[in-house]
């Protein structure tokens, strides 16, 4: 890989991570994020899910380019991305049966999730596909850490616990009690109007980062600055 | 020269705020008075949260601190929300509920006269959403003395069941859902003359404060009138249809939030609707979702539900209930 095809990569990865982040800056794909992001584990585990299909769906659509008709392309994305979601489906039922009759239906609503279907049609239809399943990869990734933020505070909040539920997907292990077994938690959290304001703060925070971030670039150079430099 | 109006009154938003303020003494004083002095200090913790949060806020935002905390309006937003709750809460409640309010619901939509939401009924909804079982637990008459009462809100005792009392509407509901009718609910211990030991003085006392708003032209008539007459039309109707299930325009016009609501929550100018059709409509809306709430929802009061639904719906009244301009007919559309 030569330095022009890193710079390239670099930046497919920093805009799914950060610049255009799913659920921060494009706002896809809330049904999800809102829904299953009552704690840690439900949040992380169908967003890993999620990694999975973007990075495969993108990499397929991607090699499959030049042969899928531009008419048809839709249903033919939405095929592909069915099918996998289909197999991941099935395996979350084979292999990790309790958590999949705790996230239930949102696993098959992969299929519907706009993230997936914006990237399979915005770039994988035009790039090659190492760099399409990079992006779907980066993109899922993107969602992933703000899911994981998003079920952490709410759980915290809401419950007092982290990590709970995660002996569905580690045998033996336990919840950690944060506050300790006396604090009965702020229900609001974990229900839908918790997870609009956490997201709303999360968002701002971002915004707020971004504006001083570009306050700072656009202001002049201080002398200790320019002496460094 | 100067330009018109020649007339204009001496309002501002420090003088509006505190003729609220006075307009609510009644009802706090009766309150206090009946269900013992907590309440008071409920509205001493809530007000210092409120304007503590303001003071904070507005250093964050970067305005002047001074000018906004002496208005009044955190004030006012405290003491509605402490009015609202019951008053043997524990301390940290109430300073959740006020500290929700004024940091969320008001600061960051934009400070005084930007939030769409009541502030005040936000945080009664988020404590009934999070804490129901405390948020239920209303003192009966005379219960326990201030030093009891303190300690049930700063010592984290925790009051019985035996000495809370049900409000009227939450005895209204568990009755109807134990099977019996509401003749039979209101003949019990937890109702005085008409709606609730104690509660009906405390409504006519909020009513009394609102008369005083209307005559010093604080509010106008639009909000209260319509608020009241569709909240006794609708229940009136049910209750004729089935009087065993639906309790009459008395009970729902004296328990619960009905007259504070009519008179200082839809009347709220900035999350209201402003003009006076829009108003109708706007208070019209909230009296029946909160019927609609008491006689079919989960919850045993539905006012401040109500106002948050009403809310939203604001931007769409004031658009489509513009008067006309002088001169124009159709609302000055060409």
């Amino acid at each position: 890989m030569n330095a022009e095809e890193r710079a390239i990569y670099g930046d497919i990865g920093r805009k799914g991570l950060w610049e255009n982040n799913t659920a921060l800056v494009q706002l896809l794909g809330l049904c999800p994020l809102l829904a299953v992001s009552t704690s840690f584990v439900n949040a992380v585990s169908l967003s890993l899910a999620t990694v999975l299909v973007m990075a495969m769906s993108s990499g397929a659509v991607a090699a499959l380019r030049t042969l899928i008709p531009h008419e048809i392309r839709i249903p033919v994305f939405v095929l592909i991305i069915a099918a996998l979601v289909t197999c991941l489906d099935l395996a979350f039922n084979a292999w990790l049966h309790d958590l999949y009759l705790v996230l239930g239906i949102f696993i098959p609503l992969i299929v519907t999730n706009c993230i997936v279907l914006a990237r399979v049609e915005a770039f994988a239809a035009k790039n090659s596909p190492l760099a399409a399943a990079w992006d779907g990869a980066a993109m899922g990734v993107g969602l992933l850490w703000v899911l994981a933020l998003l079920g952490s505070a709410r759980e915290l909040i809401g419950a007092g616990t982290l990590f709970s539920g995660i002996d569905m997907i580690v045998p033996g292990a336990h919840a950690i009690q944060v506050f300790g077994d006396e604090y009965r938690g702020l229900l609001i959290a974990i229900l839908p109007p918790g997870a609009f304001i956490f997201l709303g703060l999360l968002i701002a925070a971002r915004n707020a980062w971004v504006a001083r971030v570009q306050a700072r670039a656009a202001a002049p150079h201080t002398p200790v600055e320019a002496a460094s430099a | 020269m100067y330009n018109s109006p020649y007339l204009r009154q001496n309002t501002s938003v420090r003088r509006v705020m505190t003729t609220v303020l006075v307009a609510m003494l009644p009802a706090i004083a009766v309150q206090s008075w009946l269900f013992g002095a907590a309440l008071l200090v409920q509205i001493a913790l809530a007000s210092a949260t409120a304007l503590a949060c303001e003071a904070l806020m507005l250093a964050l935002r970067g305005r002047p601190v001074a000018p906004a905390l002496t208005d009044m309006s955190a004030l006012v937003t405290a003491w509605l929300i402490a009015v609202c709750l019951p008053p043997l809460l524990p301390w940290w409640t109430t300073v959740l509920g006020t500290a929700f309010a004024l940091i969320i619901g008001k600061h960051l939509y934009g400070g005084l006269g930007q939030n769409p939401f009541n502030p005040a009924m936000l945080a009664y909804a988020l404590l009934i959403v999070s804490f129901p079982a405390l948020m239920s637990q209303w003192p009966g008459l005379n219960v326990g003395d201030f030093a009891t009462q303190m300690d049930w809100v700063f010592g984290g005792a925790r009051a019985l069941d035996g000495v809370t009392g049900a409000t009227p509407m939450d005895a209204l509901r568990t009755g109807l859902m134990t099977g019996s009718d509401t003749a039979a609910v209101m003949r019990s211990t937890a109702f005085g003359h008409v709606a609730g030991a104690g509660w009906e003085w405390v409504a006519l006392a909020w009513g009394a404060g609102g008369l005083l708003l209307l005559a010093l032209r604080i509010i106008t008539w639009h909000v209260p009138v319509a608020f009241l007459a569709v909240m006794s039309l609708v229940s009136g109707i049910a209750s004729l249809i089935d009087a065993a299930h639906y309790a009459g325009p008395a009970l729902h016009l004296l328990a619960g939030g009905t007259m504070m609501g009519a008179f200082f929550i839809a009347t709220d100018p900035v999350s209201g609707a402003t003009t006076p059709r829009g108003k109708l409509i706007f208070a019209a809306g909230i009296a029946l979702i909160a019927w609609l709430i008491r006689a079919f929802g989960a919850y045993p009061d539905g006012i401040a539900f109500a106002v948050l639904l009403m809310n939203i719906c604001v931007p769409l009244i004031d658009m489509k209930t513009q008067p006309p301009v002088f001169g124009h007919k159709n609302g000055g559309a060409p």
